[in-house]
């Protein structure tokens, strides 16, 4: 099994969840831990906040950022297992923010042998 | 970061939409009125915190209590940011933040919660808002319903409900319209409001036929727990508001055996009995011994009574329908209204007077329109014809009614009536 990354971009009606709704999103989110966890599948995962700043360039200039209203603004990850590429794609087709337009990004964990 | 079992996490149903009206009203008590939309977003804030720490972490023991004190420490946040203080002098200005941040907590005690709440459901009753836009600011702003959500319960698009709730939002910042309790006679007229506004939330969820299972029944639940909650409080703790109380328990009662698969409504006399709620109808004469006291008799009185009468009976036609025909009478007095007239006929047709029935609902005003409109008339003057022995008349509304309604079972039984309707005809 490899380690893969889940990163979590939100989706554009994120923000337009009534409480019903949000509360729904997040007992889905809970399910989908909760079943990765029971089949020993979840390694980690956190979310972040909105709020931050970036560091950018040789000078480290620092701007306020990323923007709330950013599309690419990324929401969480996980870490989790899985043995290719294709199988955590397929895991990552559950992820409860695809009908609010969210996106998950899947990366492979780089692993370095023989050093 | 594990869970500390295995068994999913749950959250008690409706608890954000439940605590977000909890919420808004304390944060608008403290921001006032004018801030309403202060205060949504602080919910907002609260309730996306909630989400990424209970996700990721465990579900606190208190889920209700934690979403409160996110909000509160929100609260005195925002006030600590504010200039106001510093005109003053040190000592000044921190014995005024102290007695503020103190009079903040006080606010996020359960029984001022209550009381809030209470304050947000008088203000969005407010008698210079329009009807329409006092049940949809009640739905959003005390309720915690989205506007989509609105419009869906509502049966209209949401464009719609957003209108009616700007309409409301700037009439309450033009007329300074405060989160008050009334007094004396205001609070009295205030009262009426508020019951024809839970009572029409009831309604909107028991008798739309548009809207689908899930939404309306969500509206009738909504509609209860705002009239316990007046109940709880000693300024709603009156008659009417037990009386209220009461009529939505006993009609919630038959929640689920008044529609049949096809969402057509299935009238009382062919209801399954046995399937009527027992606990609700319970609770519905609990509250109708409440509301026995005090000298005014509202139209919530007579209609808990009429539920009452219906619960009581072990069949249809064991109905006590003498003390029917008086609660119809009593009750087309205080609601001169086409659909009480054509009850208070069908109790005259089950005292054996089929003429005086047939009589009473061709008086009904604007009855050309409602028969060719709404099959429930047709339906019982098609009935009322086939019992006086009149069949071409009887004919003449049931092939109406068989039109008009959408019921399959409905259908079958106005086919079968038709049948004898026809017999003897060709």
């Amino acid at each position: 099994m490899k380690d893969f990354m889940f990163i979590f971009h939100n989706g554009s009606n994120a923000g337009k969840l009534s409480p019903e709704e949000m509360q729904d999103n997040m007992q889905q989110w809970m399910a989908w831990i909760d079943k990765l966890k029971a089949k020993e599948l979840y390694v980690a995962g956190e979310a972040l906040l909105p709020a931050g700043k970036m560091v950018k360039g040789p000078k480290g200039v620092v701007t306020d950022g990323p923007f709330a209203e950013s599309k690419e603004l990324v929401g969480g990850f996980f870490i989790v297992k899985a043995a290719s590429l294709d199988e955590a794609v397929e895991m990552a087709k559950d992820c409860p923010d695809l009908p609010l337009n969210g996106t998950v990004e899947v990366r492979e964990v780089m692993v370095f042998e023989g050093m | 970061m594990q869970p500390a079992s295995n068994t999913p996490r749950q959250i008690v149903d409706h608890l954000f939409r439940h605590e977000s009206g909890k919420m808004i009203a304390v944060l608008t008590r403290i921001f006032g009125m004018h801030n309403l939309s202060l205060a949504e977003d602080v919910v907002q804030e609260a309730f996306l915190k909630a989400v990424q720490t209970w996700t990721f972490n465990q579900v606190p023991d208190n889920p209700a209590a934690w979403l409160m004190t996110v909000a509160r420490n929100k609260a005195l946040d925002i006030i600590r940011r504010q200039q106001h203080f510093r005109a003053l002098s040190g000592e000044l200005a921190y014995q005024l933040q102290h007695a503020t941040e103190s009079t903040v907590r006080q606010l996020f005690l359960d029984t001022e919660i209550t009381d809030s709440q209470l304050r947000m459901i008088f203000a969005c009753c407010h008698p210079s808002l329009k009807e329409e836009d006092q049940i949809a600011l009640t739905l959003k702003t005390v309720s915690g319903f989205g506007t989509t959500e609105i419009a869906r319960a509502l049966v209209t698009n949401e464009a719609v409900i957003q209108k009616r709730l700007y309409r409301a939002r700037q009439l309450i910042r033009e007329q300074g319209i405060q989160l008050e309790i009334p007094c004396g006679g205001e609070l009295t007229a205030r009262l009426e409001t508020v019951y024809t506004v839970l009572y029409l939330l009831f309604n909107e969820g028991y008798n739309s036929l548009k809207a689908d299972e899930l939404i309306r029944e969500d509206l009738c639940m909504e509609a209860m727990r705002l009239c316990l909650l007046l109940s709880e409080h000693k300024v709603g703790r009156q008659p009417a508001t037990f009386a209220l109380l009461s009529l939505m328990c006993l009609q919630a009662s038959r929640f689920d055996s008044r529609m049949d698969e096809n969402n057509g409504i299935i009238l009382l006399q062919h209801q399954d009995r046995s399937s009527w709620n027992r606990e609700l109808i319970n609770m519905g004469y609990h509250y109708l011994r409440q509301s026995s006291c005090g000298d005014r008799l509202t139209v919530y009185h007579i209609e808990s009574a009429i539920a009452a009468e219906h619960c009581l009976a072990p069949t249809f036609e064991e109905t006590n329908w003498e003390r029917m025909l008086q609660l119809y009478t009593l009750l087309l007095e205080h609601k001169p209204m086409p659909v009480v007239q054509l009850n208070r006929a069908i109790v005259l047709a089950q005292l054996g007077q089929q003429a005086a029935a047939i009589r009473e609902i061709t008086a009904i005003p604007g009855i050309e329109k409602l028969l060719d409109t709404h099959h429930i008339y047709s339906a019982v003057l098609g009935d009322l014809y086939l019992q006086a022995g009149d069949k071409p008349n009887a004919c003449k509304h049931l092939t109406a009614a068989l039109r008009l309604t959408v019921s399959l079972a409905e259908k079958k039984l106005i086919q079968q009536k038709l049948e004898k309707a026809g017999e003897g005809e060709k």
